[in-house]
């Protein structure tokens, strides 16, 4: 019993030690973004000016004027995607089923690049277009996906019909579009932290400002619908409003961050692994959210200043998350 | 049992009477008279004939093989890891054969043509030996979870490579924009003799492993009890979807929705029995590309439609119905 107890101690330990050094790195490169660059500011001066200790208008302009909305961008989007990225895999019991596997993003692709290419619109209109794009198509899964309640594995397979829908239909639209149209569709749809406005940034800091209290007051929750629907009808859940709650709450965030950054691939798919992987089967929610941010600035940071030529975001997030995820793939003894 | 031989029996009729239309129908329809005597009484200067022996004909045949090849794939891939997601696309196939195209602009300058089919091959067959290896390492070895999950880690890494390369080297972006495109045309006779024999033999194979994937739908421990080398058959039957996938994407290029669509079709029809669910994927799929293609050579009057697209656009929905109306069979 004793030992039992020293375990549970020492794991809990643990998850906080790992999710206190994910916080910190992700805190470290937060600066080291707004450092690197161009014109590099050192760090102890990025410090002073994102605090307001001191007065110096150039770097305040290159720090809080040009790098900011990026950086901010790369971390809460990071965030929203971990976090939202967990729940689906935790909710619907498949470590497969991402948003970016399951259809929602997909709607968000397809509303924005017919934004681009028929309606030729650009800027906050392609935003709205792609928030409401992974809205319905959500909202058309979860309609569908209903007989009765809510099954992660019916979830799973209309999500794959939807998504399949939506990737047709948006490779159409591409096809027959203009050469120039296409390429700026196709640099939408691979996502880049830098294409985000400032009403976007607000909108998505706000969001998930919001929604990581939220999470911590559900994750209890979470943890019982994992059990299966039987056990968790056992111990008293009201199944079908939590998880209403948690998948809104998931595609909200994903909603939010594609609007604002597109729709970048993997980060919502590897973070929750990488997370399980640290810390143990059914990680916390802020863990997953900050491994994230992780992967979305450092795929970022080498998107812009490592590689020759400057890359859109999300052609680099699979290079960062992927080789990591592999490793302790590798290296992990846990039973999975 | 005798409904399902009947079912099997009734899918073949469909299966022989899609490749009819495959043969007849399109831009200029064929009388099947002219198909006829496209065999009796070949005349050399007959337009109509030279259609049928040198476009159609290869076309179908393609789509035949490929199309069965991807729905066993996705069937032995998704008894595998027993998860419902996995598909070629997921399990890095297709990932490792676009990338070995790129590179293969790259370095060594081979744009299209049969060495492409063969660094597709190549490039697919490397990329899912990387999944399986790297799902083994550890202690528990290659579990399903670990099998998936390394599956879509290193699809990421190599579509990211892909993508930098593709976007710093022009000639690379336009062989794989024609690669991509997935599709049956314009990839005739000598693409089919390429990889045929891979995927006979590996359908062969598929056929006879029924009882096996049964056997680890049980669980490992079960199927170890059982007296199977659950880590010999796992590994057979990954190169087996190697090989299946390998050929059939070197062949017409990424064609998603197949392999992952048409074994729970084959489920929700036959049940949980993997000695059905194969033969019903290698009836269905095929079934179900060369629709596609139809459609889309007609869809639009001139010229065509991808059939990635057709299979998105139609095939979902009813799939999406399938799954609504008909109910789900769990793996």
């Amino acid at each position: 019993m004793t030992s039992y107890a020293v375990l549970r101690r020492r794991l809990r330990a643990r998850a906080a030690g790992v999710t206190a050094a994910l916080a910190a790195l992700v805190l470290a490169l937060f600066v080291v973004t707004l450092s690197v660059g161009s014109y590099r500011v050192p760090l102890d001066d990025v410090v002073v000016s994102v605090l307001h200790l001191g007065e110096n208008p150039a770097v305040d302009f290159v720090v809080n004027g040009l790098r900011m909305p990026t950086a901010l961008a790369a971390v809460f989007a990071g965030l929203a995607l971990g976090l939202a990225g967990t729940i689906f895999q935790q909710l619907l019991g498949n470590p497969l089923a991402s948003p970016d596997f399951v259809g929602v993003s997909e709607g968000a692709g397809l509303a924005a690049v017919a934004g681009l290419t028929v309606f030729h619109v650009s800027g906050a209109p392609i935003s709205l277009l792609a928030f409401g794009g992974a809205m319905t198509s959500a909202a058309l899964i979860y309609l569908l996906a209903w007989k009765d309640g809510i099954t992660g594995y019916r979830f799973i397979l209309i999500g794959i019909g939807v998504s399949a829908f939506f990737v047709a239909l948006t490779g159409w639209v591409v096809a027959r579009s203009e050469d120039w149209e296409a390429r700026s569709a196709m640099t939408w749809l691979t996502g880049s932290v830098g294409q985000a406005g400032h009403g976007e940034i607000r909108a998505l800091v706000v969001t998930v400002l919001l929604a990581i209290p939220a999470a911590v007051v559900l994750r209890r929750q979470l943890g019982v619908l994992a059990l299966g629907d039987d056990a968790a009808r056992a111990l008293g859940a009201r199944l079908e409003l939590a998880r209403l709650v948690l998948l809104g709450l998931a595609i909200l965030l994903v909603a939010v961050a594609t609007a604002a950054v597109g729709p970048v691939m993997f980060v919502a798919l590897v973070a929750g692994p990488i997370a399980a992987r640290l810390l143990g089967p059914a990680p916390g929610l802020l863990a997953a959210g900050l491994a994230g941010a992780v992967v979305m600035l450092t795929a970022d940071l080498i998107a812009q200043h490592l590689l020759p030529a400057s890359l859109p975001t999300g052609v680099v997030t699979g290079a960062v998350g992927a080789p990591y995820l592999v490793w302790l793939l590798a290296t992990s003894n846990r039973k999975s | 049992m005798s409904g399902r031989v009947a079912g099997l029996a009734a899918l073949l009729v469909v299966l022989v009477l899609t490749c009819g239309l495959s043969i007849v129908l399109g831009a200029r329809d064929v009388s099947w008279h002219t198909l006829w005597s496209a065999f009796t009484a070949y005349d050399d200067h007959d337009t109509a004939q030279r259609v049928l022996r040198e476009m159609r004909i290869p076309r179908t045949l393609l789509g035949l093989v490929v199309g069965a090849a991807l729905g066993v794939a996705g069937s032995l891939l998704q008894g595998l890891t027993r998860n419902p997601l996995a598909d070629p696309g997921i399990m890095g196939i297709n990932a490792g054969a676009a990338l070995a195209v790129v590179s293969g602009v790259m370095l060594l300058g081979v744009g299209s043509g049969p060495a492409s089919v063969w660094l597709a091959f190549l490039g697919a067959a490397a990329a899912t030996a990387a999944v399986y290896g790297i799902a083994s390492l550890g202690r528990d070895g290659a579990t399903p979870v670990k099998l998936a999950l390394a599956g879509a880690a290193l699809t990421a890494g190599m579509s990211a490579v892909t993508t930098g390369i593709v976007m710093t080297h022009i000639e690379a972006l336009n062989a794989l924009r024609f690669w991509q495109v997935g599709s049956l045309a314009g990839r005739y006779l000598p693409v089919f003799w390429q990889v045929v024999w891979f995927i006979a033999g590996a359908l062969v194979v598929s056929l006879v492993a029924g009882r096996l994937l049964n056997g680890l739908a049980l669980g490992e421990d079960v199927a170890r009890g059982l007296g199977m080398r659950v880590g010999l058959v796992r590994a057979v039957l990954f190169a087996t979807v190697a090989l299946l996938c390998g050929a059939a994407t070197a062949a017409c290029g990424p064609i998603v929705f197949v392999g992952l669509v048409v074994p729970h079709v084959a489920r929700m029809l036959c049940g949980p029995d993997y000695r059905w669910i194969v033969p019903y994927s290698m009836v269905i799929a095929p079934v179900l590309l060369l629709a596609a293609d139809v459609i889309g050579r007609l869809a639009l009057g001139r010229g065509e439609l991808q059939v990635g697209v057709v299979l998105g656009v139609l095939g979902a929905p009813v799939f999406v119905g399938l799954v609504r109306y008909r109910g789900v069979a769990e793996l």
